[in-house]
């Protein structure tokens, strides 16, 4: 049984801060910057009107911004913030710390490309730049899916053999401006139910005593939190947030289960959502909203007799190479899509990561690169044809001629 | 690393230290010591307000309700002279550690 929602007209990033207000967080510390703006905007709508008791703390940057909710979920708070490209470069250092006090926040980006030259529009390349950083990063595909894994991440994050913090990710303007029919929950208690209550805080054990794994002056054991740790302990520390990246995949999964029953909607596993993959020679791989228009030229070539299909990457991190190998393991070309840059590397960091899950494999498929659509530059059914047409020609016998190829740039 | 040392399945997560900030005797860095003038203090807890650590101590009147006397607590305060500033009548004064009275 799922529980009662109502249909509402959202864009990416009222659907961003709807998701907050439903979880109902305690802390939203954020700095506006285009395409995120509306997140911050909305939501303080929701706090002046007294929707929500939210603590709202203007900063002064993203790097406070971030500093902010570190504090507030390391005192025991659901924390919330939001940013893109610049701002999301300028919280950088606090992305390590946020990831390695292990403190469950949880970050909207509205993805844009990075200055320079100075440009607003989507593409990946701001969340590349940080995809080491520790965080699980989703990518949304539209307006209710960013709904949805928000309040899906706080239960991912939260999870006590996880306590990592989590970025959704959406491409900007095409999702965080473009108003989507979606369902939300009738009753934020619901969601509340969902994640299992306020937030639990974890315990740890220290010197033979357990203790919660917070700031609390009321602890029996205060904590120190962000001391040095250097060559003695530092790797320890590292390696334990390496176990929890991996721990997440399960969670994941499990997650995406849970919110099915909850809300009647599935992602693939949590992990990939693949598509017409059963029978298909041909794969194509790829990240947020251009999968759709994919998927409606693979239709297309289907209807020609085309056997080809689609797998969308929805967790990039942790990265889901084991399903990558068994979706892929019988294809004979796959065509990765990178909306990133790829500069001095082979290719683009999906399609780099996507042959090094199949190396392994004991024959594994031709494995080819578009890149494509940096600073908004539009990604047509009709220029998706060419490079599928590309792929067909290689599955023929065609031999590559490219490792990479820039799809849409004027030569 | 020495095998003496714990695993990091053995450790605390997120780095924090295996010893309660308790155990962390940091009144051992100060080169000043606050000395509060008990005359001139008018038990308004400016300092305690503004501490970065918690190191003062409130001795409180026996219904509760009334500051009687505030003290320091040099096991951790690490004189950073922050309550010397915020007095409002001067009755913190920052003396160099070993020549105090």
């Amino acid at each position: 049984m799922t529980v009662e929602q109502i249909d509402i007209l959202l864009n990416g990033d009222e659907a961003a801060a709807w998701a907050a207000k439903d979880v109902h967080v305690d802390v939203v510390a954020a700095y506006p910057i285009t395409p995120q703006t509306i997140v911050v905007e909305k939501f303080s709508e929701f706090v002046a009107d007294g929707i929500v008791q939210t603590e709202f703390v203007s900063v002064e940057s993203e790097h406070s911004a971030l500093s902010a909710c570190v504090g507030a979920a390391a005192a025991g708070a659901r924390a919330f913030t939001a940013t893109a490209a610049n701002g999301l470069q300028l919280m950088n250092e606090i992305l390590y710390i946020a990831s390695s006090l292990r403190q469950p926040i949880v970050m909207a980006i509205a993805n844009r490309a990075p200055s320079g030259p100075i440009n607003i529009h989507n593409d990946h390349t701001d969340a590349m730049n940080v995809r080491d950083a520790g965080w699980i990063m989703f990518f949304a595909e539209n307006t209710q899916e960013v709904y949805d894994t928000i309040i899906q991440a706080y239960k991912i994050a939260e999870d006590p053999n996880v306590l990592l913090p989590v970025m959704v990710c959406y491409d900007g303007f095409l999702i965080s401006h473009t108003a989507e029919r979606i369902k939300v929950f009738k009753d934020p208690k619901d969601v509340a139910e969902f994640l299992g209550g306020p937030r639990k805080i974890p315990k740890i054990e220290l010197m033979g005593k357990e203790v919660e794994l917070s700031l609390n002056p009321e602890n029996p054991l205060p904590l120190t939190f962000g001391p040095l740790d250097l060559y003695d302990y530092y790797f320890e520390h590292k390696r334990q947030q390496s176990e929890a990246m991996q721990h997440a995949y399960a969670v994941i999964e499990k997650v995406n289960e849970e919110y099915a029953k909850f809300s009647g909607r599935k992602y693939g596993n949590g992990r990939v959502v693949p598509y017409r993959l059963d029978d298909a020679e041909i794969a194509i791989v790829l990240m947020g909203s251009t999968a759709g228009t994919a998927r409606y030229v693979i239709d297309e070539l289907r209807d020609e007799g085309i056997k080809i299909g689609e797998l969308r990457v929805r967790s990039f991190r942790p990265f889901p190479y084991m399903d990558l190998e068994r979706y892929l393991k019988n294809v004979k070309v796959v065509g990765v899509f990178d909306r990133a840059q790829d500069q001095g590397m082979q290719g683009g960091p999906l399609f780099l990561e996507t042959r090094a899950a199949l190396y392994d494999l004991a024959s594994h498929p031709k494995v080819v690169n578009f890149v494509f659509g940096l600073g908004g530059r539009d990604m047509s059914p009709e220029l998706l044809r060419t490079t599928m047409d590309e792929l067909i020609a290689i599955k023929e016998g065609k031999k590559p001629v490219f490792n990479r190829k820039y799809i849409g740039v004027r030569e | 690393m020495s095998s003496t040392k714990p695993g990091w399945k053995e450790i605390p997560i997120a780095g924090i230290p295996f010893k309660s900030a308790l155990e962390y005797k940091t009144g051992t860095w100060r080169s000043f010591k606050p000395i509060i003038d008990d005359k001139k203090c008018v038990r308004c807890l400016l300092c305690w307000l503004y501490c970065p650590d918690d190191s003062f101590i409130i001795k409180w009147s026996e219904d509760g309700k009334r500051p009687k006397q505030v003290l320091v607590n040099y096991e951790y305060c690490k004189g950073c002279g922050i309550c010397s500033t915020v007095c409002p009548t001067k009755a913190i004064t920052m003396i160099p550690e070993g020549e105090e009275q």
